[in-house]
């Protein structure tokens, strides 16, 4: 592989590789921003991995009361599954476990799409007969939109009779970052997550933003469908396989979804840039990113077209 | 702009269901004039009672108005009409988009039957507007339908989807409502008698009726929704939405999954 390198720091000359996904986005108001974040938090919880949780979800901002359909503090909820099937149950369970529980707390839909997915129009069940729809004219794009209105105990929870699925959502980019020490590349890792999530339509759905068990697919044990990326271990350096330098003492991942591919880029591209800006100081050893050799994932980015500051014409392509 | 001056007080009711924008854009104004519009034997037609300047735009304009124009704008499914007077009985009856302005005064059931369009009546309305004409399954049904003076009686009776803003309107609004949302200053006695579910919002109400039960004062996100969405028609009832409440809840006599909402004193 070719050397590259970026503010100093050595960049690998590979790509990140990511799939087509289900995505959605869901707004979530309260009286005060903070019981807006409460009830996002929850909903976004256990929502690391879709193969282990069923979604990734996370926040992608926080909205002001000029932003929400209802004029009050709100937070915007990226939700991405495999198929929009799969979207829909995990969407329906979380808002039904997380946002309806909340108090004081109301649902809309927070993007345009072309998959319908029932939320309200599921939820007004729990209302038990005594759920009432309301179609109101939105005063911003002057088109109808229809709510349930469903009795709880502190009046009424609100929720959009659908939301939309968008087509063209990625999940799965990612960089990997090889460092010395421990609380160093935390830091590293902790600066590339903001500036990652700074993009709108990009969420990173582990904790922190940040997943220290990369995985490979499969398994020496039977039945696996993951395991632990042993190339990147460094325990395990010095065996045959490992990707590791004897410098590299821990190495941290971000993982990056988003309602675009190029949304994915971007993010891919300001967390490479804020890391390795930050990298001399941390003792950041390299960057690289995560494939499976290019087999699995349409979308590949490649971390050379992500060193310029600027997009260039072509980010993601097949390899 | 298409225009039709009427020449004098028809001297019977005209039915104008057939004269709209749309309906007159492939005609010229000889064959336009022929469009029958009397309702009695004597064969009225348009050429009779209007002066005709057609351009095939999607804007009509009728001026001078009269109670015996009826149903001015019914079925319209695009396009504008502008009535400067007034009009008669239907005004917008089962309209399906598009809009219709009159700057005077309209009959009774102005919106009946209305899926979608605007209806503006800048004067009063008669009996029953926005509501179901005899043996009609639905009155207003997705339409928005705003009188700024005052209505009559029975306003949006059996209404099923929709908005209605009034300034006053009479006894029994939003009497056997199937749903949709009404907004007034004031209403007259027995608001929302036999709704099913739907929305009144009122600043003044009359007597209610025994099946309806105060539910108290209550902050709800719904009510923030509606003031925005009535804002762009109407500032004053939008401050009436955000303002303090008291709900009702009703009829329980029936479904009950109505509520009435009054400016608390």
């Amino acid at each position: 592989m070719t050397d590259l390198t970026l503010n100093g720091i050595p960049v690998i000359d590979t790509f990140a590789e990511a799939f087509d996904v289900a995505g959605t986005a869901i707004v979530i108001t309260n009286d005060t921003a903070k019981w807006a974040m409460i009830a996002a938090v929850t909903m976004t919880g256990f929502a690391t991995s879709v193969i282990g949780c069923g979604a990734e979800a996370g926040i992608d901002c926080e909205l002001s009361p000029d932003e929400t359909p209802d004029g009050r503090p709100g937070v915007r909820v990226l939700l991405f599954g495999f198929e929009p099937n799969g979207l829909k149950d995990q969407l329906l369970k979380r808002v039904g476990q997380c946002i309806l529980t909340c108090p004081g707390t109301a649902c809309y839909a927070g993007v345009d799409g072309p998959t319908k997915i029932k939320l309200g129009g599921a939820i007004r069940y729990f209302g038990d007969g005594f759920a009432v729809a309301k179609r109101l004219t939105d005063p911003v794009t002057g088109k109808a939109r229809r709510y349930w209105r469903i009795p709880v105990m502190d009046g009424e929870f609100l929720c959009e009779d659908f939301v939309r699925a968008v087509d063209g959502a990625v999940g799965g980019g990612n960089l990997l970052f090889l460092g010395r020490k421990h609380a160093d590349t935390l830091k590293v890792a902790e600066i590339a997550v903001e500036a990652a999530r700074a993009v709108p339509g990009a969420i990173l759905p582990f904790p922190g933003g940040i997943v220290r068990s990369g995985s490979k697919v499969g398994a020496r044990t039977k039945g696996m469908m993951a395991s632990t990326n042993d190339a990147y271990c460094p325990t395990l350096k010095g065996r045959a396989g490992t990707e590791l330098s004897a410098e590299v003492g821990v190495v941290l991942e971000i993982v990056i979804d988003a309602l675009t591919s190029d949304a994915v880029a971007q993010s891919m591209r300001a967390a490479l840039h804020a890391a390795t800006e930050a990298g001399a100081a941390h003792g950041l050893v390299a960057v690289t990113a995560g494939n499976y050799g290019g087999n699995l994932g349409r979308h590949h980015y490649h971390l050379k077209n992500l060193l310029s500051k600027e997009p260039g014409s072509s980010e993601a392509g097949a390899a | 702009m298409s225009t039709l001056t009427l020449r004098q007080e028809p001297p019977e009711r005209l039915d104008l269901l057939h004269v709209n924008p749309l309906s007159l854009r492939g005609l010229s104004e000889a064959e336009a004039a022929r469009l029958p519009v009397g309702t009695s034997r004597h064969g009225l037609t348009l050429g009779d009672c209007f002066t005709l300047a057609l351009d095939g735009s999607e804007d009509l304009v009728i001026e001078g108005g009269s109670s015996r124009l009826d149903r001015v704008g019914a079925s319209l499914s695009g396009g504008r009409i502008r009535v400067v007077g007034d009009v008669g009985q239907r005004l917008g009856a089962g309209m399906q988009s598009g809009s219709v302005v009159v700057t005077g005064s309209a009959g009774p059931f102005a919106g009946s039957g209305a899926t979608g369009g605007t209806i503006t009546v800048e004067g009063d309305a008669g009996d029953h507007a926005g509501g179901a004409v005899y043996a009609a399954k639905a009155g207003l049904d997705g339409a928005t339908l705003v009188i700024h003076g005052s209505a009559g009686d029975y306003l949006g009776d059996r209404m099923r989807r929709g908005l209605i803003l009034v300034g006053r309107a009479g006894a029994h609004a939003g009497a056997r409502m199937i749903a949709g949302t009404i907004a007034a200053t004031s209403l007259g006695d027995h608001p929302g008698y036999g709704m099913r579910r739907g929305t009144i919002l009122t600043g003044a109400v009359g007597a209610l009726a025994p099946s309806f039960v105060e539910t108290g004062t209550h902050d709800l996100v719904f009510l923030r929704l509606l003031a925005r969405s009535l804002r762009p028609l109407s500032p004053t009832h939008a401050d009436l939405a955000a303002g303090a409440l008291k709900r009702y809840s009703g009829d329980l006599a029936t479904l009950g999954k109505g509520e009435l909402w009054v400016a608390a004193a």
